[in-house]
């Protein structure tokens, strides 16, 4: 289905989110959009699919103006959108998945239904059960469900709003692969991510947002740094990748193993040097938060011993890890990190110790001020937590970090966030390496793992890989590892 | 066996009746994502109220039906102020579940102890005959077998028909039931009121069928609907489940009763005991989310571990994820 905006523009307050948009997308192409948060996809999608009108503007679907006025009404008219979080029912079978909402009898014949399921799960290569639970599924089958379900209800639009946020490599191929195929069949994707490699390696065409506004649309044979240009309106830097591993072994980890109901980690033997950045690769729950837990002292090892600075900490509880220079950065900012309802000066009145029974609310203010300034983030001391966006979020949790710290354990430390604050959170992280501190961090992310990482480890189903040096290593070689390939 | 046994094991049947209609009500209501705290409020008030209709009209039918009506329209105030008004379910419920109760005393007290009309037995032809299964299942009044078909009813609509699903949708995951076509404020009202009907003819099942009469204080319903929403969290928000727990409390209840002329155990135990029981099943059901059980259990050897942990699994349960939880379109 040919797809034809004109003049869209859509307003929030004083936010501009579109402005005058006008696009076309033919049918059977891979349409790329790409921009930073904030630069108004999103909105656009929503339009697209009924979330939200435009306050002005029109929407041709072949040629045909239209009124997409919820977002029912979108699949209706053929449009279907796989959203980053698959709007799917967790607790549910897949089969009551595919059937909710659909229209007809009282009772829906379930045998046909787990048979068309069968039959499309099969036509894409996917391994869909009809019988299972969702919740038992990994981001990225649920993706594929709810592909099968769109097409189930036959879609000839695809919107994807940055799909590959969780999912293994595999699943990522695969997903490219289902793209082009039902490109070809002459369907209209429409790819919606911030993922400058992804963009280039699976889209026919891509246009680039800034700020509400359409700035660019590049064809092919793309060009990297046209398209940062685009994106940021000036060139932005990658860090220099630099080391400040040093040769002073800071925690020793002897004959670990961890356990909870569901997974079982065995004799992990592993040295971190002072100033070494080691990241955690595989498959989200492969036991990594696990691993940063025990590290933190917030879970204990059912064996084996743990020394930093060659004392046994076996045992010990959080706060004795806090007290000799450990961090944790949790993935869910808001829910174990920072305290939604409560201000960045209260944040930081908190986190700083202080023996007065009475808060001396000045000095509180000029701290937190200072530390806004520093940290660059987007807000004032008063500003609520859960106000501030997730990169500023993130940047408030990193200014929360006390001054003196030896390991700084971070779950997914960049995720959801742009380039630029991804870059500026590194080089933050990289000054703390210098100053002696290890970082041991996950991430879905390989090429930040590739990028930041002295040593690599690879977790898979409840079997830790050897360290893997980092400079030695590819992304086809961690993403095998991961994937269950070479143990 | 013995007639005596018989005798009881029907009435864990009949007692269970108000108790299940008044959970399948709030597991209606609660699946749909709202919870109903005024249950234990609209049953003393409903049961007063069926009472006193049905002695001044003669009619058992507009008796039950006034109780059905207080139900929904005490749902309809629950609807209206967390649906569109979006305040706390807790606190209006609650508030709702102690002005309720006082208005059914203060209401009923000029027809405290009057004799009013009741529904009789009626022993379903050949059924009642069969052998134990017919004296114990299906010798009862109406309401008993209208509560068989409730559970049935409400478990095939919940899990096997599409507007089901989408009750299921709306509680869990009220956006995505939203993309999905539904009409998630609208259908939480009809569901907050359809299950707090249910709620309001618990209590004339009392006061009609199962305790006769009207008593004030003194007809023992106050606590009843605590243990109702108790319930419909044992139970999971599976009506099977449910009804096995409502069940359980009538036999729980029975057995004080049967016990009190048998034992020396203080009568005030007997009566009491029933709710700490509810309550350590709860925990029971409910102690495989913990954290520090699945330490313990981490350190347990294999094989012990592996029963524990598959019983635990069995047992828990989920509460529908948007429980509670406004809902915007966007």
């Amino acid at each position: 289905m040919k797809i034809t905006l004109q003049h869209i523009d859509k307003s929030f307050g004083k936010v501009h989110a579109n402005d005058d948009i006008n696009l076309t997308i033919p049918s059977g192409t891979i349409q790329g959009i790409l921009g930073e948060n904030g630069a108004g996809k999103s909105t656009l999608m929503k339009i697209l699919t009924g979330y939200y009108q435009a306050d002005s503007g029109e929407i041709l679907l072949d040629d045909m103006k239209v009124k997409i006025t919820s977002p029912e009404d979108a699949v209706v008219r053929g449009i279907g959108m796989l959203h980053q979080d698959p709007l799917d029912f967790p607790p549910m079978k897949v089969i009551d998945n595919f059937l909710l909402g659909t229209k007809g009898g009282l009772f829906p014949n379930r045998k046909q239904v787990e048979n068309e399921i069968l039959r499309l799960s099969n036509e894409f290569d996917f391994q869909i059960n009809p019988d299972a639970f969702v919740e038992t599924m990994t981001v990225g089958e649920r993706q594929q469900l709810e592909i099968l379900r769109l097409l189930w209800l036959g879609v000839k639009v695809l919107i994807l709003d940055e799909p590959t946020t969780g999912i293994s490599a595999n699943q990522k191929d695969k997903l490219f692969a289902t793209l082009v195929k039902l490109a070809s069949q002459g369907l209209t994707v429409i790819f919606v991510s911030h993922k400058l490699e992804e963009v280039e390696q699976l889209c026919n065409r891509v246009a680039v947002f800034r700020q509400g506004k359409l700035v660019g649309e590049v064809d092919p044979p793309y060009r990297t740094d046209q398209f940062v240009y685009l994106m940021f309106g000036k060139n932005v830097e990658v860090g220099e990748k630099a080391s400040f591993c040093t040769d002073d072994t800071y925690i020793k980890l002897k004959n670990i193993g961890l356990e909870d109901y569901r997974l079982r980690l065995k004799d992990i033997n592993l040295e971190i040097k002072s100033g070494e950045i080691i990241g955690l690769a595989g498959m989200e729950g492969s036991g990594q938060r696990l691993f940063l837990r025990m590290l933190a002292g917030l879970m204990r090892p059912v064996s084996g011993n743990i020394y930093i600075d060659g004392v046994d900490f076996t045992g010990k509880n959080y706060h004795v890890f806090q007290n000799s220079g450990v961090a944790y950065l949790p993935a869910s900012r808001l829910e174990e990190g920072l305290i939604p309802g409560m201000t960045l000066t209260e944040h930081f009145i908190l986190s700083e110790k202080h023996r007065e029974l009475f808060v001396d609310q000045r000095s509180a203010m000029d701290l937190t001020e200072e530390r806004i300034k520093t940290f660059n983030i987007k807000g004032t001391p008063v500003s609520q937590v859960e106000q501030l966006s997730g990169g500023n979020q993130q940047r408030a949790l990193l200014a929360l970090l006390r001054k003196r710290l030896r390991l700084i354990l971070m779950e997914h430390p960049t995720r959801g966030l742009d380039i630029e604050s991804a870059i500026w959170i590194w080089s933050k992280m990289k000054e703390r390496c210098k100053d002696c501190a290890s970082i041991v961090f996950t991430s879905s992310d390989l090429d930040e793992i590739l990028q930041y990482s002295d040593r690599i480890l690879v977790f898979f189903g409840g079997l830790v890989s050897p360290p893997i040096n980092a400079k030695s290593t590819t992304v086809d070689e961690l993403g095998q590892l991961i994937g269950g390939k070479g143990w | 066996m013995e007639i005596a046994t018989l005798t009881t094991l029907a009435g864990i049947v009949e007692y269970a009746v108000p108790v299940l209609f008044a959970s399948i009500g709030e597991n209606i209501t609660e699946k749909a994502g709202i919870t109903n705290l005024s249950v234990n409020g609209t049953i003393i008030l409903s049961a007063m109220g069926g009472f006193v209709v049905s002695m001044n009209t003669g009619s058992l039918l507009l008796g039950f039906l006034t109780g059905a009506l207080i139900g929904a329209a005490v749902a309809a105030i629950v609807a209206f102020s967390s649906i569109t008004l979006k305040q706390s379910q807790v606190a209006i419920g609650f508030i709702l579940a102690l002005l309720c109760r006082d208005l059914g005393y203060f209401l009923g007290a000029p027809y405290t102890n009057k004799p009013g009309i009741f529904l009789s037995k009626v022993p379903i032809p050949g059924l009642s005959e069969i052998p134990i299964l017919g004296p114990v299942f299906f010798n009862h009044s109406l309401v008993v077998y209208a509560s068989y078909l409730l559970i049935i009813i409400t478990f095939v609509y919940m899990y096997k028909t599409r507007p089901g699903l989408m009750l299921q949708g709306i509680g869990e995951r009220p956006t995505a039931a939203f993309a999905r076509g539904a009409n998630v404020k609208a259908l939480r009202y009809l569901y907050t009121i359809l299950g707090g009907a249910l709620v309001g003819l618990a209590g004339p099942m009392y006061s009609l069928a199962v305790k006769i009469g009207w008593a004030g204080q003194l007809s023992g319903l106050d606590g009843v609907g605590w243990i109702a929403l108790a319930i419909t969290i044992f139970g999971g928000w599976n009506p099977l489940r449910v009804a096995f727990g409502a069940y359980l409390f009538g036999g729980l209840q029975q057995l004080g009763i049967t016990l009190q002329s048998t034992t020396d155990i203080p009568i005030q135990i007997l009566q009491a005991a029933p709710f700490p029981l509810m309550i350590f099943t709860l925990l029971l059901v409910n102690v495989g989310r913990a954290e520090w059980v699945e330490r313990e259990l981490a350190a347990m050897p294999e094989k012990p571990r592996k029963v524990i942990s598959k019983i635990l699994r069995a047992l828990r349960t989920s509460p529908p994820a948007s429980l509670g939880v406004p809902f915007e379109n966007d």
